[in-house]
């Protein structure tokens, strides 16, 4: 074969997560349009519903400060950051792992297990970062965006994807069922979900509870993504949000490094 | 180093907890060869091609891959193996070309180059027409072709086949057969795991018989064959009656006598010739078949079991 010359010599000793985001963005390239709708058609049903018919129930002293729909929507951003990256991470991660075997080809090539993790996280950025810039074009169009900073809750929900999508993908690679993910569900993402404070402060909660959500990485991305669009000062100096969220990010990365190597060799 | 051997193991062990799957082998490939690993299901030659694949480390003994440690430089031996898994991991959601295309990346291989050779090497293997078709809808012997063209996206220099026509019907076994053929004829080395017999002795200049993971012969087909059996195999079989009481009175015809629980095997030279002993001796059998020996005997008769339990 002719094309031998055109590689240069050591191609093969740079193994980088590009082509397993490359690999994931061959799949979603079938599936876009209807998941660029779903971005748009999802926010806006969350605004509707959530916003303005339970929003003319609640908050009638005003104690929020602000119209109970521009309360919520920077929460529903942020969980929704939240939906998407666990969405991303846990029954496609077990296909690759089971099902199909992608991992399984890609091993048989020089890429290694922080390769795949990565170019994962990769993807999980993409589709998080699609999905929150949908959200504030409809959070914007309904009015509840106060600031300019609003902007800021793009790069938040980046990092709120990436604090869930290190220890999913641990999860996914370490757990032998599927039926794992709905206790992975029920116990972790519907709870953070109503109780992390996108529906209502936290602070109205008992002590105990209260701590259970500031444990939770979405509880910190609700916060700086509620300051950001209402143009609030958060309740911790930001950095100190955004520390918490990395430390869960970089943990998870490492873990789910570990469990990927651990599951891909015998 | 232009003799060094591309697989050189010595006294290679695997374990699985209490269980050894791989015990004590000593295995060198040499460039261009087709190298054949033959034994029953559990032998440990699939444990033995993951470790050559550098996704399972050894538990003891020595190996190299191309010169290289397989635990230290998995990644850069990695590049320059093609490997055909057992178990198909084609991605359904992509094109036949695509699933080339997209496996070409892992290697590091641009994408125009990726390109090129998809189209070569889906010639190659037969499958240009559905170049463009998904692959849910593909035949079992279509999805292996695909893989094994995909497996030699990236130029191998050893490609490593795990049993590659089980499952396969006959058809579709031959046209893989035909394929790993043309590569060998290209001077591409092939390691390739099976049970099959006839697909070791088609396909393999030089294998090993392994079993309860040890080696138990090495050699050519032939060489094996000679070693281990006759030229011909006389096959009796005698309707319903226990096989047993046969053996006695077959003593003396032929070399030696097998009884399997269907039929029985008497290896002699002259197979016809032994046919009509049987007869002269007044035993009437139901079936009376003479052939040449092969490597089921040459297993058979190492093992004391056959290759493919039916």
């Amino acid at each position: 074969m002719t094309a031998t010359q055109v590689i240069a010599p050591g191609w093969t000793a740079s193994p980088s997560p590009l082509p397993v985001f490359e690999h994931r963005l061959a799949g979603y390239r079938r599936i876009w349009r209807g998941s660029v709708f779903s971005t748009f058609l999802l926010p806006v049903l969350f605004l509707l519903g959530m916003g303005i018919s339970v929003g003319a129930f609640v908050n009638r002293a005003g104690e929020l400060g602000v119209p109970y729909l521009d309360y919520i929507a920077p929460g529903l951003l942020a969980s929704t950051a939240l939906q998407v990256a666990i969405g991303e991470t846990t029954w496609p991660v077990m296909s690759a792992f089971s099902w199909i075997r992608t991992y399984h080809a890609m091993r048989a090539s020089p890429l290694r297990p922080k390769d795949l993790v990565g170019g994962e996280t990769l993807f999980v950025s993409l589709r998080v970062g699609m999905s929150a810039v949908g959200f504030l074009i409809v959070m914007i169009l309904f009015g509840t965006v106060h600031s300019w900073w609003g902007v800021a809750a793009l790069p938040v929900a980046l990092v709120v994807g990436a604090a869930v999508a290190g220890p999913v993908l641990a999860f996914a690679a370490t757990i032998k069922s599927d039926n794992m993910f709905a206790l992975l569900y029920r116990f972790a993402v519907i709870p953070m979900t109503l109780f992390a404070g996108v529906f209502f402060p936290v602070a109205e909660m008992p002590l105990v509870a209260r701590w259970i959500a500031y444990a939770s990485p979405l509880w910190h991305g609700v916060e700086l993504c509620r300051a950001a669009t209402l143009g609030w000062p958060p309740l911790l100096p930001v950095a100190a949000h955004v520390a918490y969220l990395a430390v869960w990010a970089i943990v998870g990365y490492l873990l789910a490094c570990s469990r990927f190597a651990k599951k891909l060799t015998d | 180093m232009p003799d060094e051997p591309l697989i050189h193991a010595r006294g290679l062990v695997k374990r699985f907890g209490e269980f050894t799957a791989v015990d004590g082998i000593d295995v060198d490939v040499h460039r261009g060869e087709a190298f054949g690993f033959l034994g029953p299901n559990g032998a440990g030659k699939s444990s033995t091609m993951r470790m050559i694949g550098c996704v399972s480390p050894p538990t003891g003994g020595m190996l190299r891959i191309l010169g290289l440690d397989p635990v230290r430089d998995g990644p850069q031996i990695r590049g320059r193996l093609g490997v055909c898994p057992q178990q198909d991991s084609l991605d359904p959601e992509l094109t036949v070309t695509e699933n080339i295309t997209v496996y070409a990346r892992y290697f590091g291989i641009p994408r125009r180059v990726a390109r090129e050779r998809a189209a070569e090497l889906l010639e190659f293997v037969q499958l240009d027409e559905r170049a463009n078709d998904k692959v849910e809808p593909l035949s079992g012997g279509m999805k292996r072709r695909l893989t094994i063209a995909r497996a030699l996206v990236n130029e191998p220099e050893l490609v490593l086949l795990d049993e590659p026509t089980t499952g396969l019907d006959p058809q579709a076994r031959h046209l893989v057969w035909e394929r790993l053929f043309r590569l060998r004829q290209r001077g591409v080395t092939l390691v390739l795991t099976t049970h099959y017999m006839d697909e070791a002795e088609q396909l393999c200049d030089r294998l090993v018989v392994m079993d309860r993971g040890k080696i138990v012969a090495e050699g050519s087909p032939r060489e094996l064959i000679e070693r281990h059996s006759t030229r011909e195999v006389l096959e009796l079989r005698f309707g319903e009656d226990a096989l047993e009481i046969y053996t006695g009175k077959l003593a003396g015809i032929g070399e030696r006598v097998e009884v399997l629980p269907d039929r029985i095997l008497v290896y002699a030279t002259d197979g016809d010739a032994a046919a009509k002993a049987v007869h002269d001796r007044q035993l009437s059998p139901s079936s009376v078949l003479v052939r040449r020996s092969s490597l089921e005997d040459v297993f058979l008769h190492l093992t004391g079991r056959t290759l493919v339990e039916d």
